[in-house]
C-alpha cells in the first residue's frame, strides 16, 4: 500500500496498546523524526510505562515537536493519540505551525492486540485496558477529517501494514527548481491593452495565438486579474493560455477568489468592480466560465521558486510563512494582515509585514496599489495601479529591473489617491539584526562571528554616537604594521613589507604615502533626491564625513556641508558624475591636519609629555652638569654603607640623550598640526574610490584608484597622494621602495602603506592583508614614546605579535568590502547595517592600540 | 622627576648630615619603580644644594604592574618620568627616611632645628590650581615662586601647561619639609602609582603629624589626598577632627542642589506612574537604576523592564541594587536589559508605562526620529512619561557659561516652547495626548529646571 505524505508534515501515529506504532514509525522515519511519549516519560522519571509523568513528558515533547517544525522538519507524534484532546494538541501544533496533519491508523483487530499484550514481557497492561483502546479507536477513526488531518490513512491488518510504502511529495508551493528568468507581473485588474504591451515591451510573441518569449523566459502573474478594468475576459483568456502551454505561472488574489466564490454559485457582493466581470462573463460560454472556475481553483496561494531565492504571492508573505501550508498562510497571500483599525478613508490600516521582514528570499507582490514601486527590506511590491491610471509593471528576475507601460486611462477611481503612501516603508532597524552573537557571511570571508560582548559594545557606541546609519555603508578596517625590522636602530622598515607580499605570492605592490591625518570616510549624493531616494535621508542633507567609528568628524554640519560642497565643485568640473554615471560616491580619504580631530589629545597628551619632558631633562642635565664639574667627587670607593655608587659622567650622557629625543618626539607631533581658522587650511587626501551607483570598485588594481582620484578627485583642498609601484622580487626595485621610504620619512612623513597591486588578493585561497603599514622612525616616538630608541627599548620593543591584528584587519576588511557590495545591490539596511556593526564590534577587541 | 634642596646660610655642608646622604659621594637606589640618584650640585659653606633624581623606564610603567587603572600611566608617551608624581613622594620616603623621621645620628641637634631652605620641585602637575597652591603651602610658613609654562611655544593658542616648578622658601625644621612635600605632592597630581587601601590612612596620619589637622584647607587636601576614594577620605577626616564641625565646599554644595533636583524629579516621575494606574514599567536609560529601586518596592507595579544601552551602567546598577542577592518576590518583578533606543526592540512591547527620563538631550537630534518610531511607533506603551532640562532655566546656574549645555554628553538641551513644539508633533504623528509638568524650583521668566511631558495613547 502507498501513502503519500507531504515532504514537511506532522504525522500522528494512531493506535491502541501493541499494535505496533513505534515500530511502524522507526521503520518509516529518521530516528529524529519520531517523538515518542515513551521516551519522554523515561526522559522525565526513567520510567517508560508510568503513566503518573504524560503531562510533563508531553509538554517536553511538544516543546521538542515546536523547535522541529520551526525548521520545517518533519516530525511524528507517536502517542496512542486515542482521546479527543490528544488528537486535539495534535491539530493545534499543526495550525500553529502552519503545517499539514497526516493521521496513520493502525487498527488491528482485538483479539489480536490482547494476544500480542499477553505476549509483551517488558510491559503488560490490563486487558480492559486494551478493549477501551479498540473501542476509542473504532469510534474516532470516521472523524479524523473532521477533526482538521488533511490526510488520513487507515491500516486494518497486519499484512497492510507490512506492506506499507510512504512517499513524500513536494509541498504544492513548492517550484525551487525554476529558475526562471521570470517577468513578474503585477495586478492587471482587466487591463488587457496595457498587458499585451507591456508583454512585446518585455519581448513577449504571439504564437498560435499565445504569448511567449523567445528566450523561454516565462512570465509570473501575481493575481487580481479581472474586476474593474474594462477587457476581463480577454485577460482571463491570454493568462489561461500562458498558464496551460506553460509560459507562465499563476498565484491567486483576492479578486480571484471572489469571482471562484461566484462562479461555485455561491452568494457574493458584487463590489470593487467584481460586477464588471461578472456582466462581461455572462455572455460567455458555460465551457468558458468551467474553464475559468477550474483554472482558478487550481491556483496555489504563494510559490517558491529558484533554490528558495524567490518568493510570490499576491499581498506577500511573512518569512514564517514561506513554503508553509494553511488557511492562515493562505489569507495572508490574499489579503494581507490589517492591523483593525481604518484610515481616513475608511481603507483598513495594514500591517507593515514587509518592515519586520528578514528572510534572505526577495518577495514579489502586488495587492496594494502605489505610484512607484516599494523596494523594503528585499520585498517588492510592483502593484503601480495601472486600472487606476497609474502603470502596469514587470519585475524582471534576476535582473531585478522594473519595466513599466503607462496606463491609457483611468478606468477606475481609486479610493485614496495613488500617490499617498499606501504602506508605511519605513526600514527602520530592529535589535535583532545585530544583538548576540553575529554569524555575518562575506563574500571574501564565509562566516565571521561576532562575540556577543563585542556586539553588545558596538550597540552602546552606535547608538550614542554613530551617525544615521543610513549614511553608514562602510566603516573602514584597522591596518596591520609589518613585522618588525632586524636593523639595529629601525623598529619598521620596509623590508619587512615588502617580505609579507613576496611570500603571500604578490610580485607587485604599490606604495603610497601614509598623510597623517585621521581617517574621514566621505558619502556624497548630487543633490537631496538622491539622498532621500537612495539612502533614505530626509533631513536635507545630502552628504556625510564620518570617523572610523561612524560619527560625523566635525561637529558643526556648517564646515561638513562647506567641505562637501568644495568637493561636489571639484566633481562637477571633472566631469565625474558623468563619466561613472552617478549621482552618488564614496570615498576614502585622509583629513589633515591630524590637531583637527586630535587636539584634545595633543593638549592633553602629546604637548604635556614633550613640555615635561623638555623642561625636567633640561634642569636634570644642569644639574649634573654641576655635579660633573664639581671636585672631590668620589664614585669608586669601595665602602657603600646605603646606595651603590654611580658615574656622573654617564648618567649625563644618558640624560642629554634623553634630552634630545624629547626635542625629536616635539618636532614629530608638531609636525601634523597646524592652525585651521576655516575649510581653506584643511586638507583631503582621497585614496579609494570605493564605490558609486551600481558599482564597488574592489576589483580595480590600485594604481587605477590613485590614478583616478588625480584626475577626478583633485583641486581645491583635495590633494592627490604620492605613490611607487615595487616588484617584490627585484632587488634594484626593493631598494628604490626603501629608498624613497627613508627620503619620505626623514621629512617628517609618517611612512607608508603598502598594498597588493590588487585590491582584494588571496594566497592559496585566502585573503591576505589588504595593506600593511610602515611607519617613519621619527613619528613612532609619539607612538612608543619620545625614549623608544634608547638603550634596551628598542629590543624590547622588536616583541610584538601581530596575529590578533592581523585576524581582525582580515575581518574588518572582509566587512567592509561587504556592506559595499550590499549597499550597491540595493540589500535592505538592515543587511548594509550588519557588517558595518560587525566592523565596529571587532574594534572593541581589545588589541595593542600601537599596532 | 627633579627635587632639589638646597640649605642657606652657614654651615650648610651639614645638609649631608641631616640628610644622611655624603655630600662627595653620589648616590643610586634601585626603587621598584625606577632608579633614584641623589648628589649635591653645590657644597659650600653658605650654599649647598642636594637634588634627588629620578628615572623612570617608559616602557616598564606601560608593560609593568605600575599604575592605577585609570590613568594614562599605561600609555608609552607618558609624562610620568618627567614629573614630581607619588612617584617623588614614595622615592622622597625611601631615600630621606631618616630625615623624615626628624633623627640625625652624628648631630641630634641639627634635626632639631630651623634653617633657611629653598626647595625646588620640578614639573609638578597642577593644571589649573595655581592658587591652591599657595593656599596649601603659605599656611605652613613657605614663601612660594612658581615657574609656569606655555604648553607649545610653537602652538600658543593652546594655552599653558599645567607644569610648575615650584620653589618652596622658609626657615623650617628639615623633617616638617620632607613631610610636607611627602603629603603634598600627591595632592595636586590625581594619579596614583600604587592602590591606596586602609594603611594608606595610617600612614597620612603618620605623615601630617603636627600640621595637617590645623591646615585651613585639611578636607580639601585630604579629598584630593584620597581621589575617587571617598570612603577613605571620610573617615579621615573625622579620625583628624571628631568633634569640629564640618565644613562643605562651594563644589559640595552646588552638588547638593543637584542631588536634589534629581530626587524631586524622581519623586515626581513615580507619583505621575502610580496614578497613570501602571503595573507594568519600562525605565528606559535607566542609568543607576534609582528610579526603578523606587517603583521596585510600589506593590502597584508587577512589573519592571530597566534598560540602558551600556553594560557597564548595567553592570554598576545591579550592584547598586544589590541584585544578586534580592529578595525573589522582588528579583521576579525586575528584568534588567542592554537594549537600545535606536532599535526596534519586541521586549519593549506591552507595557503600561514608560519613563524616558533625561534621556533624549544624550541623543543627536538627527536620531530623535528613530527613537520616536522605536518608542511610540513600535513599543506603544499607554503612557509616556519623558523628561529633559529646560534650558531657559540654565540663566539660574551662575557657573554655567552662557549658551552651555548642563552635561559634557548633551546634544541639545531644548527650550520649553522647543519641547512642546516636538510633544505635539509626537502626538500627531503617533496618535497621543499630552500633557506638561514641572519638575524642580519653578522660576518666574525661564520655568522649572526640569520640563516633563506625559503623553497618553489615544484609544
Amino acid at each position: 500500500m502507498r501513502i503519500e505524505i507531504p515532504e514537511f508534515a506532522v504525522v500522528a501515529m494512531i493506535g491502541a496498546t501493541s499494535s505496533g506504532k513505534t515500530t511502524f514509525a522507526h521503520k518509516h522515519f529518521l530516528s529524529t523524526e519520531v517523538l515518542s511519549s515513551d521516551f519522554f516519560r523515561a526522559m522525565v522519571c526513567d520510567d517508560e510505562n508510568n503513566q503518573n509523568v504524560s503531562k510533563d513528558a508531553f509538554d517536553l515533547l511538544y516543546y521538542a515537536a515546536n523547535k522541529r517544525l520551526d525548521r520545517m522538519k518533519t516530525t511524528v507524534i507517536d502517542a496512542t493519540n486515542l482521546q479527543p484532546s490528544a488528537r486535539k494538541q495534535v491539530i493545534d501544533l499543526a495550525h500553529e505551525q502552519n503545517v499539514h496533519a497526516v493521521a496513520i491508523v493502525l487498527n488491528l483487530p482485538e483479539n489480536e492486540l490482547l494476544k500480542r499484550n499477553k505476549e509483551r514481557t517488558e510491559r503488560n497492561v490490563p486487558e480492559r485496558v486494551v478493549k477501551k483502546h479498540c473501542t476509542d479507536l473504532k469510534r474516532c477513526i470516521k472523524y479524523l477529517k473532521k477533526d482538521g488531518f488533511r490526510f488520513v490513512y487507515v491500516l486494518n491488518s497486519q499484512e497492510e501494514i507490512d506492506s506499507v510504502e510512504i512517499v513524500r511529495t513536494k509541498l504544492w508551493n513548492d517550484k525551487k527548481d525554476e529558475h526562471g528568468p521570470f517577468d513578474i507581473i503585477g495586478d492587471v485588474h482587466g487591463c488587457y491593452d496595457e498587458l499585451k504591451m507591456l508583454l512585446e515591451k518585455l519581448g513577449y510573441i504571439q504564437k498560435n495565438g499565445v504569448f511567449m518569449h523567445p528566450y523561454g523566459r516565462r512570465a509570473v502573474f501575481l493575481g487580481d486579474l479581472c474586476d474593474r478594468g474594462i477587457k476581463n475576459i480577454e485577460v482571463l483568456q491570454l493568462v489561461m493560455d500562458m498558464v496551460k502551454s506553460g509560459n507562465a505561472i499563476a498565484v491567486p488574489g483576492n479578486h480571484d477568489v471572489k469571482l471562484l466564490k461566484y462562479l461555485k454559485g455561491k452568494t457574493v457582493q458584487q463590489t470593487h468592480g467584481l460586477d464588471i466581470t461578472v456582466s462581461q462573463l455572462e455572455s460567455q460560454s458555460d465551457d468558458f466560465k468551467n474553464e475559468v472556475r477550474e483554472f482558478l481553483d487550481g491556483l496555489v496561494s504563494h510559490y517558491v521558486l529558484d533554490d528558495g531565492k524567490l518568493v510570490i504571492s499576491h499581498a506577500g508573505i511573512k518569512e514564517e510563512y514561506i513554503s508553509r501550508g494553511s488557511a492562515r498562510v493562505r489569507d495572508f497571500c490574499l489579503y494581507g494582515e490589517t492591523t483593525g483599525e481604518t484610515d481616513e478613508y475608511g481603507l483598513p490600516v495594514r500591517l507593515n509585514w514587509a518592515a519586520d521582514y528578514r528572510g534572505r528570499a526577495t518577495v514579489v507582490y502586488g495587492h496594494i496599489p502605489q505610484t512607484e514601486v516599494q523596494a523594503v527590506n528585499g520585498t517588492f511590491c510592483i502593484d503601480t495601479g495601472c486600472v487606476f491610471g497609474g502603470s502596469l509593471t514587470a519585475f524582471r528576475y534576476p535582473e531585478r529591473e522594473y519595466i513599466s507601460v503607462k496606463a491609457l486611462q483611468q478606468y477606475y477611481a481609486p479610493t485614496k489617491p495613488l500617490d499617498e503612501k499606501q504602506n508605511d516603508t519605513d526600514d527602520i532597524l530592529k535589535l535583532g539584526d545585530i544583538d548576540g552573537k553575529l554569524y555575518i557571511q562575506t563574500r571574501l570571508m564565509p562566516s565571521i562571528m561576532v562575540h556577543e560582548k563585542n556586539s553588545a559594545a558596538a550597540l552602546e557606541i552606535m547608538s550614542r554616537y554613530a551617525a544615521d546609519p543610513h549614511w553608514l555603508i562602510y566603516l573602514p578596517p584597522t591596518m596591520s604594521p609589518c613585522q618588525t625590522s632586524k636593523l639595529d636602530d629601525y623598529l619598521e622598515y620596509p623590508e619587512q613589507a615588502f617580505e609579507y607580499y613576496r611570500n603571500h605570492g604578490v610580485k607587485n605592490v604599490v606604495c603610497e604615502k601614509k598623510h597623517m591625518g585621521s581617517r574621514a570616510v566621505i558619502v556624497l549624493c548630487r543633490d537631496i533626491q538622491t539622498a532621500e531616494k537612495r539612502f533614505h535621508i530626509t533631513d536635507d542633507s545630502r552628504g556625510i564625513i564620518y570617523t572610523r567609528t561612524g560619527r560625523h568628524f566635525f561637529n558643526d554640519m556648517k564646515t561638513e556641508s562647506e567641505v562637501l560642497d568644495r568637493l561636489q565643485a571639484v566633481l562637477d568640473k571633472t566631469n565625474f558624475w558623468s563619466d561613472f554615471q552617478t549621482d552618488w560616491v564614496c570615498l576614502d580619504t585622509e583629513l589633515m591636519p591630524w590637531s583637527e580631530k586630535a587636539q584634545e589629545l595633543l593638549e592633553r597628551q602629546y604637548a604635556p609629555v614633550g613640555r615635561a619632558g623638555r623642561d625636567g631633562l633640561s634642569e636634570a642635565v644642569k644639574a649634573l652638569q654641576k655635579l660633573c664639574q664639581r671636585e672631590n667627587i668620589q664614585y669608586e670607593v669601595s665602602e657603600i654603607t646605603s646606595g651603590q655608587n654611580f658615574s656622573p659622567f654617564e648618567l649625563l650622557e644618558e640624560f642629554q640623550k634623553k634630552q634630545t629625543a624629547l626635542e625629536k618626539y616635539t618636532d614629530a607631533y608638531r609636525e601634523y598640526c597646524w592652525k585651521v581658522q576655516s575649510v581653506n587650511d584643511l586638507k583631503i587626501a582621497p585614496f579609494h574610490i570605493l564605490a558609486v551607483e551600481g558599482q564597488t570598485f574592489s576589483n580595480k588594481p590600485h594604481i587605477w584608484h590613485m590614478e583616478m582620484i588625480r584626475k577626478y578627485c583633485t583641486g581645491d583642498i583635495f590633494i592627490p597622494t604620492e605613490y611607487i609601484c615595487v616588484d617584490t622580487e627585484n632587488e634594484t626595485s626593493v631598494r628604490h621602495g626603501i629608498d624613497w621610504w627613508i627620503n619620505l620619512t626623514g621629512n617628517g612623513g609618517e611612512g607608508m602603506v603598502v598594498k597588493p597591486e590588487i585590491f582584494t588578493s588571496k594566497y592559496k585561497g585566502e585573503v591576505i592583508q589588504p595593506a600593511v603599514k610602515c611607519r617613519g622612525r621619527e613619528y613612532l616616538r609619539i607612538i612608543y614614546g619620545p625614549e623608544y630608541l634608547l638603550g634596551a627599548n628598542l629590543e624590547r620593543l622588536k616583541k610584538r605579535s601581530l596575529t590578533g591584528k592581523r585576524s581582525l584587519a582580515l575581518k574588518e576588511f572582509s566587512l567592509g568590502m561587504e556592506s559595499l557590495e550590499r549597499f550597491v545591490h540595493k540589500e535592505p539596511l538592515y543587511r548594509v547595517h550588519e557588517c558595518v556593526f560587525g566592523v565596529l564590534a571587532f574594534e572593541s577587541e581589545p588589541v595593542d592600540p600601537r599596532l | 622627576m627633579l627635587l632639589t634642596i638646597t640649605m642657606k646660610g652657614k654651615n650648610t655642608e651639614n645638609l649631608g648630615y641631616l640628610l644622611h646622604k655624603n655630600p662627595c659621594r653620589p648616590q643610586l637606589f634601585d626603587l621598584s619603580f625606577g632608579k633614584a640618584y641623589v648628589f649635591y650640585t653645590e657644597v659650600s659653606d653658605t650654599r649647598t644644594t642636594a637634588a634627588l633624581l629620578l628615572e623612570l623606564n617608559p616602557i616598564d610603567l606601560a608593560r609593568g604592574k605600575l599604575g592605577s587603572k585609570d590613568g594614562g600611566l599605561f600609555d608609552y608617551v607618558n609624562d610620568r618620568p618627567y614629573v614630581s608624581s607619588s612617584f617623588m613622594s614614595t622615592a622622597i620616603n625611601r631615600v630621606f627616611s631618616t630625615a623624615m623621621n626628624g633623627k640625625c645620628t652624628k648631630f641630634p641637634e641639627l634635626a632639631e632645628n630651623d634653617f633657611d631652605f629653598e626647595t625646588t620641585v620640578y614639573n609638578l602637575p597642577v593644571k589649573t590650581q595655581k592658587d591652591f597652591v599657595k593656599d596649601v603651602f603659605t599656611p605652613l610658613g613657605y614663601e612660594i615662586k612658581m615657574r609656569e609654562s606655555v604648553l607649545d611655544e610653537k602652538f600658543t593658542e593652546w594655552g599653558e601647561s599645567c607644569y610648575i616648578d615650584l620653589t618652596l622658601c622658609g626657615n623650617v625644621k628639615l623633617s616638617d619639609m620632607l613631610n610636607h612635600l611627602y603629603v603634598l605632592i600627591p595632592v595636586f597630581d590625581r594619579q596614583k602609582h600604587y592602590y591606596m587601601n586602609e594603611d594608606e590612612m595610617d600612614k597620612l596620619l603618620r605623615h601630617g603629624e603636627g600640621w595637617l589637622a590645623v591646615h585651613p584647607l585639611r578636607n580639601a587636601i585630604i579629598n584630593r589626598y584620597f581621589y575617587k576614594k571617598k570612603g577613605y577620605a571620610d573617615k579621615m577626616i573625622a579620625r583628624l577632627m571628631e568633634n569640629e564641625a564640618e565644613e562643605t565646599t562651594v563644589n559640595e554644595e552646588i552638588s547638593q542642589k543637584k542631588i536634589s533636583l534629581n530626587t524631586q524629579r524622581m519623586e515626581a516621575v513615580k507619583k505621575t506612574v502610580l496614578a497613570s494606574g501602571a503595573e507594568s514599567v519600562l525605565d528606559i536609560g535607566c542609568g543607576d537604576c534609582k528610579l526603578t529601586a523606587l517603583l521596585l518596592h510600589e506593590s502597584q507595579i508587577k512589573k519592571i523592564t530597566a534598560a540602558d544601552v551600556s553594560v557597564s551602567v548595567l553592570e554598576k546598577a545591579k550592584q547598586r541594587l544589590n541584585y544578586d542577592k534580592m529578595p525573589l518576590y522582588l528579583k521576579n518583578k525586575l528584568t534588567l536589559i542592554q537594549a537600545s533606543l535606536m532599535y526596534k526592540d519586541e521586549r519593549f512591547r506591552g507595557f503600561d508605562t514608560a519613563c524616558v527620563i533625561e534621556v533624549i538631550e544624550h541623543m543627536d537630534l538627527q536620531r530623535i526620529p528613530f527613537f520616536e518610531k522605536v518608542l511610540f511607533g513600535s513599543a506603544k506603551p499607554k503612557t509616556v512619561i519623558l523628561t529633559t532640562p529646560n534650558k531657559e532655566y540654565n540663566e539660574n546656574y551662575p557657573t554655567l557659561e552662557k549658551g552651555a549645555l548642563r552635561h559634557s554628553d548633551h546634544r541639545f538641551e531644548w527650550t520649553r516652547a522647543e519641547f512642546q513644539a516636538w510633544c505635539e508633533h509626537i502626538c500627531k504623528e503617533f496618535n497621543y495626548t499630552i500633557e506638561y509638568q514641572n519638575i524642580g524650583e519653578t522660576d518666574e521668566k525661564y520655568g522649572s529646571p526640569t520640563q516633563m511631558g506625559v503623553f497618553k495613547i489615544c484609544v
